[in-house]
């Protein structure tokens, strides 16, 4: 019990800074969720809400300076910001391995893919070369890419989108990381190339036993995917829940704004209503507004939502939201 | 591979041609005779007939050019009008000099200038990149022939330690070589800077980082690999521009190469030995590219398959 | 699911816009090199332009009683091997090179440009043809390529500005048509085809305005370029010709004079060098202020 319980990853006021010429950007300001192993946690906003910055502060892979990470970021009870340069390293393509949305620039296009594939195998599995060739190909073949052995003496512009994509998932599981990272994995992607891909990681998912997480801003892979969601914005959480119960009872304005802009087909004739947006853009980062940051988008805001920011309210396990209507009616816990 | 080698080969050929025809109509544009400007000042009228007749520049244009064409392909350039000597034969006297020169000072180059644009892309900003920097620009303005000079006060008025001028033992070298290479390195090192910059800031250099490659490793597998195109192109050009710039220092250092030559013969009007020389260079120059493009070909895929 | 949004500083990319020129004059003033290389083409310009006023006097009378004399008060740069005035040449020579410079230049521009564009925008047998004369031009180092013009056109200052400026066309038509090429490929020059306006209209209006910035990073560097070849093709006698005071014919006379008097060979060195480096720190600081993607 105890074990289970126990999160494989927990991120605690996660504050990572921008220093440009133009200001200071905030563009992960005060974040904290947990990961557990074997579960899916999907990541959901607009661009520019601070997800991928998140997920590269996990590993470090921001130039500091201009950026700047602060607060505490725990895998197996080790402070991961607090390793030195050897030591995240040996974390990085290992335990916790990274995908990235855009597959053509992504792979180096000077190397082959069994190279990209099998220096990490070398790497932290200390196999030789041709055991670590042996290994890419047989990953190869479990990302379904057909004709493995050839595929990997290839370079990547000779691969689909599609391919590329399964290559770096390849290269990603290839040494058994247990928390796997995925920036926007399909979004690059054809729409029926991103089913087989999704279909694709669900298969994998099982197999490896990994814990992800799916960093995306489109809903419909997270109901497909994830186990429970967690909703930023603007730099900040603004929800968490199970999968379902989100979908089901989404409790912020935002997340409600997000779900019902979804086209629902036949939606319109049912319940008479249009397709609902959420008015006005993000905000700039240099220039936040006072408050809740939703707050100028939000046709529920209140006076006190335009002063101070929100408060954390948990509504049950693995259940809270920030916003000054939840804690209005059942206050903290 | 094999194709892309062929089609760089034939693309050639268009240059070539337009090269000839640029040194056949060159000929002709001069004021005053063909022939006699072929002879030079001091033949006699019989000795400029002689080449007139030679030469067939009394026949219809075409008809010539295609005796030229002959003649090229026979590597007859004709006679220096200054020493009658076949013109041939005075650059193939000269022409191992001024490579030497050059070879010597690209390979110097990009020995230190590689590296050292390289340090400095990952080290941006720094202290250290600003000497690197600073010191390319100066390299950069600084006029070749006036390097030269000051090096020769230097080391061979004031130190004594090195010859100030002509060819004999590896002594001589020195001087004109580093002239040379004072230009050239600079080019080098910024422009291995800048693609390295550009290079390093590339996704795919995340990506590598992502999984937990040693920074060198990804550096100079991942990065640096593909940052060679562009300082591959550079090197190319400045092989051009050392054999524009030899002219100079050979000057200086009085080393008898290939530009001295073409100096001496402009200054003396010795078209022969002129029209020899720019073809010398032009094939040259056109060389290093093809050889730069097959490079390009060997570091990246992508061009090999196009 | 709402979509990404624009922010207020996206426009239509036609034009540079009002804000992106000031937002460039801002970093390169901050850009210190930059400026260090203005003021040193400040200084020079001012050097060209009151050179009576800073030495009363012929430059070029010689007066060989004092020749070969070591920097002293009287003359602070010291003689040469005709005991004129080494500062005061220097002064009258800043007229000379950057005379050259400026004319080579406006060759390069004049003719590179128009060249450019239309090979760039028509394509075609034009583009294939202006495209093989370059090749043909540029398989020449720069200076054999000036050189070679001057043994053609003769010697003499008109000659080695049309000689050294018609080695810059071919650089500067490569640099245009390749700008051309992809700022034709933009959407709203094929919306401006497609409701109509003359070629001519889309040259200037819409590719001009965007070659424009390359293009004046690319000017700064060739006047040192100019200034270079300038100086060269009179260390080698075969560009200005004395009794003019030029820094290049100075440098070749020096030479003779290294071992006992090496003043004379230094100090024109010195200002080719400082001239050139102004056109090359601003050069850079122009191609970073402009270059959008730059810098945080």
């Amino acid at each position: 019990m105890n074990d289970q319980m126990k999160p494989l990853l927990a991120i605690k006021d996660l504050h990572t800074r921008f220093h440009t010429l133009d200001g200071v950007v905030n563009a992960v300001d005060g974040v904290d969720f947990e990961v557990y192993r074997g579960e899916t946690l999907g990541l959901v906003g607009e661009s520019g809400c601070g997800k991928s910055v998140t997920a590269l502060s996990i590993l470090q892979l921001l130039r500091c300076p201009p950026a700047e990470i602060q607060g505490s970021i725990f895998f197996e009870d080790i402070d991961l910001l607090d390793l030195d340069r050897e030591g995240i390293r040996k974390i990085r393509g290992n335990t916790i391995s990274m995908i990235f949305q855009e597959p053509m620039t992504s792979l180096n296009p000077v190397l082959t893919i069994g190279e990209q594939i099998s220096e990490a195998v070398r790497l932290h599995e200390g196999m030789t070369r041709q055991e670590a060739w042996r290994w890419t190909v047989n990953m190869l073949q479990m990302v379904q890419i057909p004709g493995p052995r050839a595929r990997a003496r290839e370079y990547p512009h000779k691969l689909s989108g599609g391919m590329r994509q399964r290559a770096m998932i390849a290269m990603a599981l290839s040494c058994n990381p247990q928390l796997l990272l995925a920036d926007e994995p399909t979004t690059a992607l054809d729409v029926t190339i991103q089913a087989q891909i999704m279909n694709l990681m669900v298969g994998l998912k099982e197999e490896f036993r990994t814990a992800i997480v799916l960093i995306t801003h489109d809903l419909g892979i997270i109901a497909e995917m994830a186990s429970r969601v967690v909703v930023m914005y603007a730099g900040k959480v603004v929800e968490e829940a199970p999968i379902k119960e989100l979908f089901k009872d989404p409790r912020h304005p935002y997340t409600q704004g997000l779900l019902g802009s979804i086209p629902v087909i036949g939606r319109k004739a049912q319940t008479g209503r249009r397709l609902q947006e959420i008015p006005g853009i993000v905000p700039n980062p240099l220039d936040m507004p006072v408050g809740c940051r939703f707050h100028p988008r939000c046709h529920k805001a209140m006076d006190v939502c335009k002063k101070e920011e929100p408060p954390m309210v948990l509504l049950g396990e693995h259940r809270r939201v920030n916003c000054w209507l939840e804690a209005d009616c059942e206050g903290k816990e | 591979m094999l194709q892309y080698v062929i089609k760089r080969l034939l693309s050639i050929i268009p240059v070539l041609i337009g090269i000839s025809l640029l040194l056949f109509f060159m000929l002709r544009m001069l004021p005053g005779d063909p022939a006699q400007v072929l002879a030079g000042l001091m033949a006699t009228p019989d000795e400029v007939e002689l080449i007139r007749h030679q030469l067939g520049l009394d026949r219809p244009i075409h008809v010539q050019y295609v005796f030229f064409l002959g003649r090229l392909a026979r590597f007859d350039l004709g006679r220096s009008a200054r020493t009658q000597n076949p013109v041939t034969e005075e650059i193939w006297a000269r022409l191992p000099n001024t490579l030497l020169l050059a070879v010597v000072a690209i390979t110097l180059a990009c020995l230190f200038g590689i590296p050292a644009g390289i340090i400095s892309a990952v080290r941006p900003y720094t202290w250290l990149d600003y000497v690197v920097t600073s010191t390319a620009i100066f390299g950069m303005s600084m006029p070749v022939f006036w390097l030269g000079l000051m090096l020769v006060v230097v080391f061979a008025v004031w130190l004594q330690w090195l010859p100030a001028g002509g060819i004999g033992t590896w002594k001589h070298v020195i001087l004109p070589s580093i002239t040379l290479t004072a230009f050239v390195i600079a080019f080098i090192a910024r422009m291995t800077r800048s693609s390295m910059l550009e290079v390093l800031s590339q996704d795919y250099t995340t990506t590598a980082r992502s999984k937990g490659l040693k920074e060198q490793v990804v550096i100079i597998k991942h990065a640096l690999k593909n940052a060679l195109i562009p300082i591959i192109t550079v090197v190319g050009l400045q092989f051009g521009m050392l054999l524009g710039g030899a002219v100079l220092t050979e000057t200086v250092f009085a080393w008898p190469g290939l530009g001295r030559l073409i100096v001496d013969s402009i200054l003396a009007r010795d078209y022969p030995v002129i029209q020899g020389a720019i073809l010398i260079f032009g094939l040259l120059y056109i060389l290093v590219n093809l050889v730069v493009d097959v490079l390009y070909a060997y570091v990246d895929p992508r061009i090999r398959y196009d | 699911m709402t979509e990404t949004t624009k922010t207020s500083a996206d426009q239509t990319p036609d034009q540079p816009s009002a804000s992106q020129f000031r937002r460039s004059w801002f970093k390169l003033k901050r850009n210190k090199v930059a400026l260090i290389g203005g003021l040193l083409i400040f200084l020079y310009i001012l050097t060209a332009l009151l050179a009576p006023v800073l030495f009363p006097g012929n430059p070029s009378a010689p007066n060989l009683i004092m020749a070969l004399e070591t920097p002293s008060l009287k003359h602070p740069l010291g003689t040469d091997e005709l005991g004129r005035s080494i500062l005061g040449r220097i002064i009258y020579g800043s007229r000379v090179s950057l005379l050259i410079a400026i004319g080579a230049v406006s060759v390069g521009l004049i003719i590179g440009i128009p060249l450019g564009l239309i090979s760039g925008y028509y394509g075609g047998k034009i583009d294939f043809i202006l495209q093989r004369i370059t090749d043909i031009m540029l398989a020449f180092p720069g200076f054999l390529l000036a050189l070679g013009l001057v043994a053609v056109l003769g010697v003499g200052l008109k000659n080695a500005m049309v000689s050294v400026g018609i080695g810059m066309i071919p650089l500067y038509i490569r640099l245009v048509r390749g700008c051309t090429l992809s700022v034709r490929e933009e959407v709203y020059v094929e919306a401006a085809k497609a409701t109509g306006t003359r070629d001519t209209v889309i040259l200037l209006r819409h590719i001009l305005p965007n070659v424009m910035v390359p293009i004046t990073v690319q000017t700064s560097l060739m006047m040192g370029m100019g200034i270079l070849f300038a100086a060269g093709l009179g260390f080698l006698g075969i560009g200005v010709q004395p009794p003019t005071p030029e820094w290049g014919t100075m440098l070749s006379s020096g030479r003779s004079y290294l071992f006992h008097a090496p003043h004379v060979a230094t100090f024109p060195g010195i200002a080719i060098f400082l001239a050139v480096l102004g056109f090359n720190l601003l050069g850079d600081g122009l191609r970073d202020a402009l270059d959008p993607r730059f810098k945080l």
